[in-house]
């Protein structure tokens, strides 16, 4: 099989088990984002596929040969460190040519692929600077081209972009896509910011606790999550506990909401509702009811968050669709069939 | 961190202390010896003022030239055993666990507790004939009969990387520590073996550390006047014991004097040519 395929890996560091059990497959040429909170094993993983740690069970392939025991410098791939590990005795260019010196090419080979390199990510004419002297940015880009001086099978990045100031790291992260696209290389990064993994995958994978929660391309895990951490997690979203009667009618807050079902047999569950997915009306007639508790116009966005028994409900749409809401309005709140998704509790 | 240049007179108070110190146990005693080494000697007494070069031109001599080279080659042998054992070892040491770097650590700070004689005197049991370590090596059926093993070179050098050892692992260990250990595993990713990664990133990345770290140990082994006695043979004697010998046996003090003041000067030139040496490295 073509790809990366991950067979049931662990990792246990003493006591602490890191990576538990999980079973990945990623095809040739796609572009994965690991997302999680900290200490969810996503680093861990990744240090595993490049082999910087070996698994405590289980077994790492690539193009259907087992990877598990080739130490790193066999395996041919690239590699992004979150401190970037520019080595500092070293110019931009001889950095870049650090794989190819190593792998014996010859001088004038090395010096037309770090040319090469260095025009692919903008950086021409860079090569004899010290490394010191490169802004953020720069180093950024240095180290990825160093990265794909090989032009590897394998391009990994260990939260590559948590350095740069938001602005800079937009601009990397659609160049970073673009750069992948064009290569068509099986690209995985590690990062936490749920943004660059909707800006960048092909793949999203969701971990928590070491496990993965959901594995599916960035719209998917949105529009349809596996679980309430995955749906919490990816963008903001409304949790709504729900619960049905022995007919099937599905109440909320002691609400009834017409539309909704839950799964055969199932008693009580959770939505999850968008806050662009939240519907304000008049109340009465069909909407369950609510008070307006905040508003928070953001020009671009207006926030309103409405209580209901309790339960904090936040919606988003622009000002001019929603223009006259004040505190302690009394308002309707629909929840409309198609965008609740039921999740099991 | 900035900080503002001394504005009053006052500012410099810090620093009256360190200063009279070192002017009165360092540079007066210093001067003293510069201007003794042109006095002239009294044969059977000390010496009386005067200006002369006939304590530097004595030295000028086959059998003493041999002494300095002897000095200081033995000094390089020694700076370059200590950085190529300690290079490596405070690398690995510095990859392990906090607990057992502090276990290492003070064992090696526990050696720097030791005299000179006692590491002398140690070292001259260990390579003696009747109680030495040959007899472990006969034991183990590696060789036929116990020997020993000094006064030689190997006993010398043994006996002052021994020493020097500690001070080199101190020296290395804080620049080792600041090292980003993400750089071997990028060396490792881009295709380096780790000992390959070692020598391509890790020795480059440390140059200065390790020079400065050499030049440190090449001075205090230059210093050195107990070992090569007790573990060597005259031939194995440093300037140092010369300059002791003149000074304390032959109370010979404007000749001792002038030595010892070659012998900071050659120590001073050879230091400025390892640092020139190195600047032009770095513009190359």
């Amino acid at each position: 099989m073509s790809g990366l395929a991950l067979n049931n890996v662990t990792k246990e560091f003493g006591t602490f088990t890191a990576v538990n059990n999980v079973a990945l497959t990623v095809p040739h040429g796609t572009f994965v984002c690991m997302l999680g909170p900290s200490g969810c094993g996503k680093t861990t993983l990744l240090r595993m596929i490049a082999g910087l740690e070996l698994p405590s069970a289980g077994t790492i392939s690539l193009d259907g040969e087992d990877i598990t025991q080739v130490p790193t410098h066999k395996r041919n791939l690239g590699m992004v460190f979150q401190s970037l590990a520019l080595f500092p005795h070293l110019t931009v260019g001889e950095n870049i040519a650090y794989p190819l010196r190593i792998r014996g090419a010859a001088k004038e080979d090395q010096v037309k692929r770090v040319a090469d390199l260095l025009a692919m990510v903008h950086l021409g004419g860079y090569a004899d600077r010290p490394v010191a002297k490169l802004s953020g940015g720069q180093r950024q880009r240095v180290a990825i081209a160093r990265a794909l001086a090989i032009s590897p099978k394998l391009f990994l990045l260990d939260e590559p972009l948590s350095a740069l100031d938001a602005q800079l790291r937009e601009a990397m992260q659609v160049e970073l896509r673009q750069l992948q696209q064009k290569l068509g290389i099986t690209t995985i990064v590690v990062t936490h910011d749920q943004r660059e993994a909707m800006t960048m995958a092909d793949t999203v994978i969701v971990m928590k606790g070491g496990e993965i929660r959901q594995a599916a391309p960035p719209i998917e895990i949105y529009r349809r999550p596996a679980d309430s951490f995955v749906a919490d997690f990816i963008g903001s979203t409304n949790l709504i506990a729900a619960e049905a009667d022995s007919a099937g009618r599905v109440s909320v807050l002691g609400q009834a909401v017409p539309g909704i079902s839950l799964g055969s047999g199932m008693k009580t569950a959770t939505l999850s509702v968008r806050p662009e997915d939240v519907h304000l009306t008049a109340p009465g007639d069909g909407a369950l009811s609510g008070t307006v508790t905040f508003v928070r116009d953001l020009g671009g966005t207006i926030e309103t968050f409405v209580d209901m028994s309790g339960q904090r409900i936040v919606a988003v749409s622009t000002p001019r669709a929603r223009p006259q809401v004040t505190v302690g309005q009394p308002v309707g709140v629909v929840l409309q069939p198609d965008v609740c998704v039921v999740l099991a509790k | 961190m900035r900080r503002e240049a001394p504005q009053r007179f006052g500012d410099y108070a810090p620093l009256f202390f360190p200063a009279t110190m070192l002017i009165v146990f360092f540079v007066i005693p210093f001067a003293t010896m510069i201007a003794v080494s042109f006095f002239q000697r009294q044969q059977g007494g000390f010496y009386v003022p005067a200006f002369e070069f006939s304590n530097y031109q004595r030295f000028l001599s086959l059998f003493f030239a041999n002494v300095l080279g002897f000095s200081l080659m033995l000094a390089v042998a020694v700076a370059i055993c200590c950085v190529l054992l300690a290079v490596p070892f405070t690398y690995l040491l510095t990859r392990m666990a906090r607990k057992v770097q502090i276990v290492w650590l003070v064992a090696l700070l526990s050696v720097l507790s030791l005299s000179e004689v006692i590491i002398g005197f140690a070292w001259s049991t260990l390579f003696s004939r009747t109680a030495g370590i040959t007899n472990l090596l006969v034991m183990a059926g590696i060789m036929s009969e116990a020997k020993a093993l000094l006064p030689s070179f190997g006993a010398v050098l043994t006996g002052m990387v021994y020493q020097a050892f500690p001070y080199t692992v101190l020296v290395l260990y804080p620049a080792l520590v600041r090292l980003d250990p993400t750089l071997t595993e990028a060396a490792r990713t881009l295709g380096a073996s780790p000992i390959k990664a070692f020598f391509t990133v890790v020795v480059p990345a440390l140059r200065n550390t390790i020079t400065a770290t050499l030049i440190m140990v090449f001075i205090f082994a230059l210093g050195s006047y107990l070992l090569p006695q007790l573990l060597g043979r005259p031939q194995h004697w440093t300037l140092s014991v010369l300059i002791t010998d003149q000074a304390i046996y032959q109370s010979n003090m404007p000749f001792a004097a002038a030595m010892a003041v070659f012998l900071v000067l050659v120590t001073l030139g050879l230091v400025g040519l390892t640092i020139l040496a190195g600047r032009k490295g770095e513009a190359a």
